[in-house]
C-alpha cells in the first residue's frame, strides 16, 4: 500500500519529503548520492583551494575564494539535506574518513598551474552543472531544492573558470601553452565525472524508476560534451580527442574510448591525489576536535547558567 | 611619495596581509562553518585591502592596486608585524585576530573622520565589516578562554608569544603627525586607552590574564618585518614576478 502511494506520487511528479513514507532503498540510495555529493563539495575545496594564497591578482584572488567558499556552502546544504534522512553530519563524515563514502573522482587529480583554475571551473563545474541541473527535477524534496540554489551559484563559477581560460588562451605563449596543458589533463576526467557508461551502471534502474537520478549518465555525458566543443573552439584550444567529429544523424559529437581502467582504479583509491586529499580532511577536522571540544564545554557552562 | 600615499599603503598592506594569512584557512577550518566564517573575513580583508590600493594607486599615477600589492620587496611593505603571525592554530589565529580587529575597530572609527573623503569613505565602509570581525574574534576568545582546560592553555600561550607585536599599533612616526595636523590621520596612540579597556573587559570575560608589557616589537612602518613576511610574499607574489610580461 505504502510502496504503491509512494509510487504514484513520483509518477504524478510529486516531491517525496522527509517525513513522507519511503521505501529503504530509495533512502539508502539517496543517503549514498547526497553524501557522496556533499562530500565531493567539501573535498573539492582542496585543489582549488591549493591556488588562492597564489591567485595572481587581487580580483582573481577575491573571485577563487568566494568560490572555493560557496562550495563549502553547497557541502553545508547537502549535509543538511542528507540529515533530514535521518543520519547525522558526524556519521557522514565518519564515513568518508573510513573510505565507505566516496567523492567525484575529479577532486583526486592535482592542481599544477594556475590554467587549472580556469579548466576546473570550466570543464569540472560546467559537468558538476549539466548533473546538477538535472537533480534540480530529483524526486526528494530537501535535495530538489538544494540542487536549485546551488545551481545558480554553479553558473557563475563556470564563467569565471571559462574567463581565465580565455585571458590565458589569448595572453603570452606561456599561458597559452599552460591553458592548453590544463585542458588537456582535465578533459578526460572530467567527461568521465558523469560515470561509467550506462551499460555498467548497475544502480541505473531503480534510480529512475524513483526519479532521483532524470537522465541516464550517457545522455548527461553527451550534453556536456556538445556543449562544451564549441566554447574550446572559440578560445582557440583544442580538446585533447582525434576521435571527436560531429555527427550530423546524431546531430551530437562523436568521440573517443574513454579510459576505463583509469577511472575505475582512481574511484578504488588509486589516483593521483586520493591519499592527500583524505589525510588533509582528516588532519583539518582532527586539529578542529579541541576547538568543537571546548565550544560545546562552554555553550553547556552557559546552559547551567541559564537554567 | 606623497605622505598621503604611504599612509594609504600602511593601511592596504595590513588587510592584505592579514587576508593572505586567513585565507590559509581554507579547507583547515575545525567546523565547515568557521572555514566559511574565515574565507568570509579574508574575503572583507582583500576587499578592504583592494579599496586602498586603489586609492594609493591613484594617489602615485604610475602604479596599479595590483602592481602594489604583488611587485614590491618585503622591505617596502609596511603592515603592522601582528598581522603576519603565523596561523598556528584556530586559538592563536583568533587572539591575534582579536587583538587586530579591537585596534581596526577604533581606527577606522576614527579615520571616518578624517578630512579626506577617500579615506573616510573607505574607513567607514571598512568600519562596518570590522565590526563582525571583532564579534567574531571576541566570541571565540570568551568560547575558547573560557571552554576546556586546554582551550584556556592554548589560548592563554598564544596571548602571551603575541603581546610584543600589539606595541606597535599605537606608535605615531613623523608621516604619521604631519597627516594628523592635517586633520587626515587618526592619533594611534590615542587609541591606546580604549584598546585596553576593551581588551581588558573581554579577557576578564574569557578568564584569560593580560600579559605583562616587557619587550615591543617595532618596524612595520619602516619596512621592518619577522621573518614570516618573505615567505608570505613569495608564495603570494610568485606569479606575477615569474611571468612578468603576462596579464592575468
Amino acid at each position: 500500500m505504502n510502496e504503491k502511494y509512494f509510487q504514484d506520487r513520483i509518477d504524478a511528479e510529486k516531491k517525496i519529503e522527509p517525513k513522507d513514507w519511503m521505501p529503504d532503498d530509495y533512502r539508502k540510495h539517496l543517503i549514498r548520492q547526497i553524501s557522496q555529493h556533499a562530500h565531493s563539495e567539501i573535498i573539492g575545496m582542496q585543489p582549488e583551494g591549493n591556488w588562492i594564497t597564489r591567485a595572481p591578482s587581487l580580483r582573481a584572488k577575491m573571485i577563487l575564494l568566494a568560490k572555493v567558499q560557496d562550495e563549502a556552502g553547497h557541502g553545508l546544504y547537502l549535509y543538511s539535506a542528507c540529515e533530514t534522512l535521518g543520519i547525522s553530519r558526524e556519521k557522514l563524515v565518519r564515513q568518508l574518513h573510513e573510505g565507505k563514502a566516496k567523492y567525484s573522482s575529479i577532486f583526486n587529480y592535482p592542481t599544477l598551474s594556475w590554467a587549472d583554475m580556469g579548466a576546473v571551473g570550466w570543464l569540472v563545474d560546467g559537468a558538476a552543472i549539466v548533473n546538477q541541473v538535472s537533480l534540480q527535477r530529483t524526486s526528494y524534496g530537501p535535495y530538489s531544492r538544494g540542487m536549485v540554489k546551488i545551481c545558480k551559484e554553479e553558473s557563475f563559477h563556470q564563467r569565471q573558470g571559462y574567463e581565465i581560460m580565455a585571458e590565458m588562451a589569448k595572453g603570452t605563449a606561456e599561458q597559452k601553452a599552460m591553458a592548453q596543458d590544463a585542458l588537456n589533463r582535465f578533459w578526460w576526467p572530467s567527461i568521465m565525472m558523469f560515470g561509467p557508461q550506462d551499460s555498467d551502471s548497475p544502480r541505473t534502474g531503480n534510480a529512475m524508476k524513483w526519479k532521483i537520478k532524470r537522465q541516464t549518465n550517457d545522455a548527461l555525458r553527451q550534453d556536456f560534451i556538445d556543449k562544451t566543443v564549441g566554447q574550446a573552439e572559440v578560445i582557440g584550444l583544442t580538446i585533447p580527442d582525434p576521435d571527436l567529429k560531429w555527427n550530423e544523424v546524431r546531430q551530437s559529437y562523436d568521440f573517443g574510448e574513454m579510459n576505463w581502467d583509469e577511472f575505475w582504479s582512481v574511484v578504488n583509491g588509486n589516483g593521483p591525489c586520493n591519499k592527500q586529499r583524505l589525510a588533509h580532511h582528516k588532519k583539518a577536522h582532527d586539529q578542529g576536535k579541541w576547538v568543537r571540544d571546548a565550544a560545546k564545554a562552554y555553550a553547556k557552562k552557559q546552559e547551567l547558567v541559564a537554567n | 611619495m606623497s605622505s598621503l600615499f604611504t599612509y594609504t599603503l600602511r593601511i592596504a598592506d595590513s588587510s592584505l596581509i592579514l587576508g593572505q594569512r586567513m585565507s590559509e584557512w581554507c579547507s583547515n577550518g575545525p567546523t565547515l562553518e568557521e572555514d566559511i566564517a574565515m574565507s568570509n573575513i579574508s574575503l572583507d580583508m582583500f576587499g578592504q585591502a583592494n579599496g586602498f590600493y586603489q586609492y594609493a594607486a591613484q594617489l602615485d599615477g604610475t602604479k596599479s592596486a595590483d602592481e602594489l600589492a604583488f611587485r614590491r620587496n618585503e622591505r617596502e611593505f609596511f603592515n603592522h608585524q601582528l598581522v603576519e603571525q603565523e596561523n598556528r592554530d584556530f586559538g592563536t589565529t583568533m587572539v591575534r585576530n582579536f587583538l587586530h580587529d579591537v585596534f581596526n575597530f577604533l581606527f577606522y572609527t576614527e579615520l571616518s573622520k578624517s578630512k579626506d573623503e577617500t579615506l573616510s569613505a573607505l574607513a567607514s565602509k571598512s568600519l562596518k565589516e570590522v565590526k563582525y570581525h571583532l564579534r567574531h574574534s571576541s566570541n571565540w576568545l570568551v568560547r575558547l578562554g573560557d571552554g576546556t582546560g586546554e582551550s584556556n592553555t592554548k589560548v592563554q600561550d598564544a596571548l602571551k608569544e603575541l603581546w610584543m607585536y600589539t606595541g606597535e599599533l599605537f606608535e605615531m612616526d613623523n608621516l604619521d603627525t604631519e597627516l594628523l595636523n592635517n586633520g587626515i590621520a587618526v592619533d594611534n596612540s590615542a587609541l591606546k586607552s580604549e584598546w585596553d579597556s576593551i581588551v581588558n573587559k573581554t579577557l576578564v570575560k574569557a578568564k584569560l590574564t593580560r600579559p605583562e608589557d616587557a619587550y615591543m616589537a617595532t618596524g612595520g612602518k619602516k619596512g621592518l618585518h619577522t621573518e614570516y613576511l618573505g615567505f608570505i610574499l613569495s608564495e603570494m607574489q610568485f606569479l606575477q614576478r615569474a611571468y612578468p610580461d603576462a596579464k592575468w
